[in-house]
C-alpha cells in the first residue's frame, strides 16, 4: 500500500492542527485554494486551538474493517474556538458525557495501522474537558 | 430544448443475486427496457454507478456494457456522483436528448455490492476521505449526526423515527422487484441491532445487488414506439460540501432544496401539485430532512407527519410508493433510475397493488454523500 506520501501530505493539518482563515470567517482545517463562503483567494493561517463545542455525535458499532477492534466507540461533529468544523474520533471519554454542547479538546493520537508492513498514522482525536 | 420522453424502462430483482455478475446485472435491465420500448439500436448510452471499481474491480463500464447489449459503436460513458450517480445519469441522458444531439438514448445504473467484504469502506469513499474517514467516521454515522441534532431540536422520538421504515416496508410489501417485501413492526426496529446510535440496521437501506434502465426518446416521436410513455417534465441538479461538518445547519440538505427549486421551477410546478415522491431514504432521517427540503412539510415537523400517516396512500403525498431504498433495497448506483422506472410504472398505470391512483406529477429525489450532491426530476403522466 503505497499511501505514505498521501498520509504525509496531510501531517500539518493533523498533528499541528494549521488552518486557514478566510475573509468571510470560515476556518478551514484541511488546505483550500478558495473561501466556499466568498470566493476569496486570500487568507491568514492560523493554528487552532484544540478546543470546541460537540455539534452532534454518535458511536458506531459497525466500522469499516480499520476501525473493528476499537467498536464501539464515538465520533463527534466539533466546532473549534476559532469556528472550524471537525469530524474527529472520542477518546477518553465516557459515553454517558457525551452532549451537544459539551466542550472538548483534540489530543494527539495513534489513530490506525496501514496493515502489517505499513506506517503506523496517527492524527487527533478528542476528549470531554470536565 | 426539445421534450423529453420515458419510452420504455427495466428492472432486475433487487437482492443477493449470486448468479449474476455486474454486467448480467446491466444486461437484464437494458434489454429488458430496449424489448419494451420495442427498439433494438440506440445512438447513446449512460450508465451510472457510484463504485464498481471497489465493488467489482471493474470500471471502463461505458465500453462494457455497450459491448454486451450490442451497442458497440456507440458513444457509452459511465457517470458517478456516488449514490445519485443513476440520477445524474438519467440528467445526462436527458440533457443528450433534449439538446438534439441524439434521439434514442439508453440510461442504465448498476451496482454489484455482495461480491465485496468491506462495503462499509466502499460507501465510505463518498464522504471526504482525509478528514471524515480517516477519522472512523461512517455513512451510517453522518446520517446517526444529523438524526440526533433533529431529535433534540424538535423533540422527534426515537418511535416515531422508526415509522420511516415501518411505512416503506408496508409500501414495499406490493412491488415484485423489492428485496425486502415483509412489513416489520415497532418492536422489530427497535430490537434490531445498532449501527450508529441513534440509528439501528432497520433504519438503514441495505446491500444489494440491482440494476435499472430506461429508454429516452423526443417526446414528438414517443408514439412510433409505444402508446406507454412519459414526459420528463423537469430535472434539477445541485451539489454540497463534501464533508457533512460542513453543513451550517446540520439538519439541512441545502444541494436538496437548490436541486428541488430549480425542478419545480423548470416545471413551473409546486410541492403541492406532486401526487406521490421517490425519495433517497437510505437512512430513516433522510426521508424526513428531504421531505422538508422539498416543500412537502415545514421544517421540523414532516417526522411527526410521517409518523402520522400523511406520507402514504390517503395523506398528504405519498412518499417512495415503491418501499423505498429501506425496502425495495439500495444498489447505489442504480437507485436514482429504479427511481424513474417507479414513477414512469407509476404514471403509466402499471404500479399494480402500490398504484397511486389518479397520479399526474410524480417526482423522483436521488442524493449522494451526506448530501453532496442531489438531482430531481418531475415526470409528468401523458
Amino acid at each position: 500500500m503505497a499511501i505514505s506520501q498521501r498520509y504525509t501530505r496531510e501531517i500539518p493539518h493533523r498533528y499541528r492542527l494549521e488552518a486557514q482563515k478566510f475573509p468571510s470567517g470560515f476556518v478551514s482545517l484541511p488546505r483550500r485554494y478558495v473561501d466556499p463562503i466568498s470566493g476569496s483567494r486570500e487568507f491568514e493561517k492560523i493554528r487552532l486551538s484544540g478546543k470546541g463545542t460537540i455539534l452532534s455525535y454518535t458511536i458506531i458499532y459497525v466500522s469499516a474493517d480499520q476501525f473493528k477492534l476499537l467498536t464501539p466507540y464515538a465520533v463527534a461533529v466539533i466546532e473549534t474556538d476559532e469556528g472550524a468544523r471537525v469530524t474527529a474520533m472520542m477518546t477518553d471519554t465516557n459515553f454517558e458525557d457525551l452532549k451537544i454542547g459539551a466542550r472538548v479538546e483534540f489530543v494527539f493520537r495513534k489513530i490506525m495501522e496501514e496493515g502489517a508492513s505499513g506506517i503506523i498514522n496517527y492524527g487527533y482525536k478528542a476528549k470531554i474537558i470536565k | 430544448m426539445r421534450d423529453v420522453a420515458i419510452i420504455g424502462v427495466g428492472l432486475t430483482q433487487f437482492g443477493e443475486n449470486w448468479d449474476q455478475s455486474i454486467r448480467d446485472l446491466f444486461a437484464e435491465a437494458a434489454l429488458k427496457a430496449m424489448e419494451s420500448a420495442k427498439i433494438e439500436k440506440v445512438d447513446s448510452l449512460y450508465v451510472g454507478s457510484m463504485s464498481s471499481g471497489l465493488y467489482a474491480y471493474q470500471e471502463h463500464l461505458g465500453s462494457l456494457m455497450a459491448d454486451y447489449v450490442g451497442q458497440i459503436g456507440v458513444p457509452a460513458v459511465r457517470i458517478e456522483s456516488a449514490c445519485s450517480s443513476g440520477g445524474q445519469a438519467v440528467r445526462m441522458g436527458f440533457l443528450d436528448v433534449a439538446s438534439g444531439m441524439h434521439d434514442i438514448v439508453l440510461v442504465g445504473g448498476v451496482e454489484k455490492m455482495w461480491d465485496v467484504e468491506d462495503g462499509t469502506f466502499v460507501l465510505a469513499t463518498a464522504a471526504d476521505q482525509e478528514y471524515e474517514v480517516y477519522n472512523g467516521v461512517t455513512f451510517p454515522g453522518l446520517y446517526a449526526m444529523m438524526a440526533r441534532v433533529y431529535m433534540e431540536r424538535y423533540g422527534l422520538t426515537r418511535e416515531e423515527l422508526a415509522q420511516v421504515p415501518i411505512k416503506n416496508h408496508k409500501h414495499g410489501v406490493n412491488n415484485p422487484y423489492a428485496q425486502f417485501p415483509f412489513e416489520i413492526d415497532l418492536k422489530a426496529v427497535l430490537s434490531s441491532s445498532m449501527v450508529a446510535d441513534p440509528l439501528r440496521l432497520l433504519d438503514c437501506s441495505p446491500i444489494t445487488d440491482g440494476a435499472a434502465c430506461v429508454i429516452l426518446c423526443p417526446l414528438e416521436r414517443a408514439k412510433e414506439f409505444t402508446d406507454k410513455f412519459v414526459k420528463i417534465r423537469a430535472v434539477g441538479s445541485a451539489s454540497g460540501p463534501i464533508a457533512f461538518h460542513d453543513h451550517k445547519d446540520l439538519t439541512r440538505l441545502d444541494a436538496v432544496k437548490l436541486a428541488g427549486e430549480r425542478a419545480y421551477k423548470m416545471a413551473g410546478l409546486k410541492p403541492e401539485d406532486i401526487d406521490f415522491v421517490e425519495v433517497h431514504d437510505c437512512f430513516s432521517i433522510a426521508e424526513i430532512l428531504v421531505a422538508e427540503e422539498l416543500g412537502f412539510f415545514d421544517y421540523g415537523t414532516a417526522g411527526k407527519a410521517i409518523a402520522e400517516g400523511q406520507a402514504t396512500y390517503g395523506g398528504k403525498i405519498v412518499i417512495n410508493p415503491s418501499g423505498g431504498l429501506k425496502a425495495k433495497g439500495h444498489p447505489v448506483g442504480a437507485t436514482g433510475v429504479a427511481q424513474i422506472v417507479e414513477a414512469y410504472l407509476q404514471l403509466t398505470g402499471q404500479a399494480g397493488k402500490r398504484q397511486v391512483s389518479n397520479a399526474r406529477f410524480g417526482m423522483t429525489q436521488n442524493m449522494g454523500g451526506s448530501g453532496g450532491s442531489c438531482v430531481v426530476h418531475i415526470l409528468e403522466a401523458m
